[in-house]
């Protein structure tokens, strides 16, 4: 998996799911035998993963949310670990 | 912090129509420590409690799980919990309808067992026709759109098959292949002598998997589940006694791990008469090897304790005799002669016994 472009169109793989865990007071990321704890920042990149927005408006959208610049690096860094397991996929 | 559990296992039922000589279920699984099954309200509040607690995977087992009528509603009571369910089964006659059913209840993954790379060899070791309706359900399980684990015992009979198993796993389209050495647990270590494979058998599958792993990369995961009689060190056992993960048997006992019954010298809880919670937290066989202040040398002042957690102890207790030793797999133990001894590559394979409830019974019998 080669690393995200500004256009790339993350998403998650259909195997993954996001779900809430009450008992750590966390998201995390499920799939078949196994699981990835989230950070709240994570939590909320993947939940800007919809398959529609594009690397680019993920970024922008977290930008304007808290009035910063300069996430595109860690945003990419984060989705490419998770591509890496084949939990995040990368669309045109 | 007190450790809580992320997975359950659920073993249904041990009813199976299949008899591979190396099931990890207990030797006397027909006997009447099984016999009277969970109901499905009972099972549900077990998920509940779970989910409760922390599980947030759930794994649906046996025997063979789809032999419970009410499959589909402990699927739906689980997916509504939230926990990530996967069905691990044989599809012994399992059809397209009833995997549809449970894609609607909410069932997340599927693992389908294998026994071989073709019929002969794959029906030889289930004991049981069943090669056609495991690629038929293969079939069945991607065009439904689930993730698809193949899971594989291998031993002395099936481990030259290695990447033929594979390439099987990558024209399905599967997520995962789970190419798992036989742990000598249950009808396996009975059958132990059948099942032991040589060193070079296993260094050529080994080198097969590197070599696929590279081809492949995050197109089919290839999980390679470590010979323990083989190694140097012991497998890190559960991640740990009583800090990740528990399996309920059909009848409502606790166990820290699916062999874990088989330790005469520990009495193990039920959800018929207290709440999972308090097993996981109070009983006394979740407790007696939580943390390492149960452990004797070498792994008292051994920096691996925090790796290995001293291995497993269904392996110290049926290997060596004592569930608090270290696991006579450890180079560093005392008992690793016994493991040893059973690693003769010279010895000519013997018949196994087949896991069925009339063997099962007569070897209950002998204890």
């Amino acid at each position: 998996m080669s690393p995200a472009t500004a256009a790339a169109v993350p998403r998650l793989h259909a195997k993954a799911r996001l779900q809430r865990d009450e008992v750590r007071g966390r998201e995390v990321l499920l799939y078949p035998e196994g699981l990835v704890g989230l950070n709240p920042t994570g939590a909320e990149i993947l939940a800007l993963c919809d398959g529609v927005r594009s690397l680019a408006d993920i970024v922008a959208t977290l930008e304007r949310r808290y009035d910063v610049t300069g996430l595109e690096r860690d945003v990419a860094a984060f989705l490419d670990g998770l591509a890496e397991k084949g939990l995040v996929l990368y669309g045109p | 912090m007190d450790p809580k559990p992320l997975w359950l296992l659920a073993e249904l039922t041990y009813k199976c129509p299949l008899q591979c000589p190396y099931c990890s279920n207990p030797l006397d699984f027909a006997g009447p420590r099984f016999k009277r099954e969970l109901s499905t309200d009972e099972w549900c509040r077990v998920f509940r409690e779970a989910k409760a607690l922390g599980v947030l995977q759930l794994g649906l087992s046996g025997g063979e799980p789809t032999l419970r009528p009410d499959l589909e509603q402990l699927v739906r009571t689980a997916h509504g919990l939230g926990l990530y369910t996967s069905l691990i089964t044989s599809a012994f006659r399992l059809t397209r309808e009833r995997l549809a059913g449970l894609k609607a209840a909410g069932l997340d993954h599927v693992q389908i067992s294998v026994q071989g790379a073709d019929a002969e060899l794959s029906d030889e070791i289930a004991g049981t026709a069943s090669y056609r309706d495991k690629i038929a359900a293969y079939h069945y399980t991607r065009e439904l759109g689930f993730p698809l684990t193949v899971n594989v015992v291998l031993h002395r009979r099936n481990l030259h098959q290695v990447e033929a198993l594979i390439r099987l796993a990558e024209s399905l389209g599967a997520e995962r292949i789970e190419l798992a050495n036989t742990q000598f647990y249950g009808w396996a270590l009975h059958n132990r002598d059948a099942l032991m494979p040589t060193k070079a058998q296993l260094a050529a599958a080994w080198q097969v998997v590197e070599r696929e792993r590279a081809r492949l990369g995050t197109r089919l995961e290839i999980v390679w589940v470590l010979p323990d009689y083989h190694e140097q060190f012991p497998k890190p056992c559960m991640g740990g006694w009583g800090r990740a993960y528990m399996t309920v048997t059909p009848a409502g006992e606790v166990w820290p791990c699916h062999a874990a019954g088989r330790i005469t010298t520990l009495t193990f809880e039920n959800v018929r008469d207290h709440p999972l919670d308090w097993i996981w937290e109070h009983s006394a066989a979740f407790n007696r090897f939580r943390g390492d202040a149960w452990m004797p040398e070498p792994c008292r002042s051994c920096p691996r304790k925090t790796q290995d957690f001293g291995g497993c102890r269904c392996q110290a207790f049926l290997v060596a005799g004592d569930a608090g030793i270290t696991d006579p797999v450890c180079s560093l133990s005392p008992h690793r002669h016994l493991i040893d001894a059973a690693l003769a590559d010279e010895r000519e394979p013997e018949e196994w016994t087949y896991r069925a409830a009339p063997a099962s019974r007569a070897l209950a019998g002998r204890g």
